[in-house]
């Protein structure tokens, strides 16, 4: 045994750093590789022009607008229902064996795998439904499968408010509807607003679950109400790497490199709104 | 919902009229049970509180203190599987009764915690925040309250310049005063306090011990301490608590100089607790 405790810490220390460096060094040799890769496909045409010739020349447009209408759309569905009943859960169920199991059963959810999704979204909403394959059908899908995300983190967000705001609240006589909404929501808002950025990562980068819901081949237009398909980045990109021959490789890492750029700049911009709020706190 | 700015109260037949005042009796608590689950935690107290004037509970850690104060504006709902049996009639009103608004009885009964807790908002909006919520929107009725109210709390001397800055700069004391102050906005006629004066220096102690002096000439104040020489000092009556029971009841000048009840006189003797 080493006695010396100057060298223990310089060995856990380096144990640790070691841990981490293997952690973050493949991220960044992935963003290293597709960057080197693909930024010589970027140009404006390559972002604002359809598709031509089988998908090998032109623009990845379409798919560009697809992914973020799914994104907004997913939005839509998936955030106000699962922080309305993120709230039930938290504040208003009692706890009985009947809410133990619903908090089960919303965590254990999110461990289904995403192409389970993609087919109960086609049964659901593409033929029971009727839907037909649409931004509709599509977006609900997505919607579901990151609602046990943002439940589950809002709902850490809301218990981690502490216990005495809401007492200091009630005792001021303040309902507890007023109270959730002026007290606890605001301070909790950070927390959520972490849950929808996990929940636009998932949502922009799934292939399975709009490969039958909403995904088209090739569709060199924009969609034209909810109820029309559409392109989407991480489907086309599937698509290209595997179903369409002879394709220029930098038009892959190009598309991936784009897919990349919107989910980090959609996460820069919940990233600052977070910061925003947690200044507005008066700590 | 009409809102009145509260107004000091101390007008001259009020004061003619001390003794009167004081004999009027504002909370009645009749034959109160209380239990956390199956544990009994106060057993059958009995207690007549007289309108205006500080009545201080002190007894043992344990003894059932706090849940008694939490009974007087009903936070002991909060916490699951708690029973209450017997009455507790403020105005003549019992509280318990199948309809009362907890709500607004909420805001005739403050409450003022141990621990001073401020919202992460400023100054302003920390005491704006009860009176926001009852439908006060006109911002000169805000301005005015607020002003009253950390003037009530002897703080806005103190604060006056910064009123927008986070509640949190504040100091310890700062924060519990503030704590009264926002718990007067909404215009209570009876002040709990639980250990108001638990985590603050003497000097911060007696700051709030003078605000008390000034504040029960127009508020009914409950306090629970654990600290005789504070009760001795500050209170009109003292209640003195074992075990969930109330052992004795009386003017505090009796209570410590002559106690009627030999526990009493063990406890503040320092035989035990
Ligand atoms: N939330 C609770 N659940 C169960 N028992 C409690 C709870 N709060 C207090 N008690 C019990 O009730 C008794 C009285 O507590 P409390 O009123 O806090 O005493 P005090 O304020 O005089 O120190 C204690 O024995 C305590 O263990
Ligand atoms: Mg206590």
């Amino acid at each position: 045994m080493i006695k010396n405790p100057y060298f223990r810490e310089r060995i856990a220390f380096t144990l640790l750093f070691i841990a981490t460096a293997i952690v973050v060094l493949p991220v960044i040799c992935i963003l290293f590789f597709i960057v080197k890769e693909g930024w010589h496909a970027i140009s404006w045409e390559f972002l604002s022009q359809m598709p031509r010739k089988g998908m090998r020349e032109g623009g990845i447009f379409p798919a560009i607008v697809g992914t973020l209408y799914l994104v907004f759309g997913t939005l839509v569905f998936a955030l106000p229902l699962g922080i309305l009943s993120a709230i039930y859960l938290s504040e208003y169920a009692k706890d009985n064996f009947l809410t133990r199991m619903v908090k089960l059963a919303i965590i254990n959810l999110a461990g289904v795998p995403s192409v389970v999704y993609g087919l109960f979204g086609l049964g659901i909403f593409v033929v029971f439904l009727k839907f037909g394959s649409s931004l509709l059908a599509g977006s609900m899908t997505l919607a579901i499968m990151v609602l046990p995300i943002i439940i589950t983190t809002t709902r850490e967000a809301l218990d981690s408010v502490p216990q005495s705001f809401r007492q200091v609240s009630y005792s001021l006589g303040v309902s507890k509807w007023d109270t959730i909404r002026h007290v606890v929501l605001p301070h909790a808002l950070p927390g959520i607003l972490t849950g929808m950025i996990l929940a636009v990562s998932r949502a922009a980068g799934e292939t399975a679950p709009i490969l039958f819901t909403v995904a088209a081949f090739y569709l060199p237009r924009l969609p034209k109400s909810i109820f029309d398909q559409a392109m989407a980045l991480p489907y086309h990109l599937y698509v290209i790497s595997t179903q369409v021959p002879n394709i220029k490789l930098e038009v892959r890492y190009g598309t991936a490199l784009v897919l990349l750029m919107i989910v980090l700049s959609l996460n820069l911009i919940a990233i600052i709104v977070r910061a925003h709020f947690r200044k507005k706190r008066k700590w | 919902m009409q809102y009145q700015v509260p107004e000091p109260k101390r007008t001259a037949s009020r004061i003619l009229k001390q003794e009167e005042v004081e004999s009027k009796v504002l909370i009645q608590v009749k034959d109160l049970n209380f239990y956390y689950g199956t544990r009994l935690a106060l057993k059958n107290v009995s207690m007549d509180i007289p309108a205006c004037g500080v009545v201080a509970l002190i007894g043992p850690s344990g003894c059932g203190k706090s849940t008694l104060l939490r009974t007087f504006n009903r936070m002991n709902d909060l916490i699951a599987k708690t029973k209450v049996e017997g009455e507790i009639l403020i105005d003549g009103v019992n509280i318990y009764d199948k309809d009362t608004d907890v709500v607004s009885l909420r805001r005739q009964v403050g409450m003022v915690f141990q621990k001073s807790t401020p919202f992460p908002k400023t100054i302003y909006d920390n005491i704006a925040y009860g009176l926001r919520l009852i439908g006060v929107k006109d911002k000169h009725i805000l301005e005015s309250v607020v002003e009253k109210c950390l003037r009530r709390a002897a703080l806005w001397e103190e604060v006056k310049d910064s009123l927008h800055r986070s509640a949190l700069s504040l100091s310890g004391g700062q924060q519990q005063r503030l704590c009264i102050a926002r718990a007067l906005a909404v215009n209570p006629k009876i002040l709990l306090m639980d250990e108001p004066c638990s985590a603050l220096d003497p000097i911060a102690t007696s700051r709030i011990e003078e605000l008390m002096e000034d504040l029960k000439k127009e508020y009914t104040i409950l306090i629970v301490t654990h600290n005789m020489q504070q009760a001795a000092r500050v209170s009109d009556k003292t209640a003195f608590i074992m075990q969930g029971e109330l052992v004795e009841f009386n003017i505090t000048s009796n209570f410590f100089t002559n106690p009627s009840n030999k526990l009493t006189e063990d406890y503040i003797t320092g035989r035990f607790g």
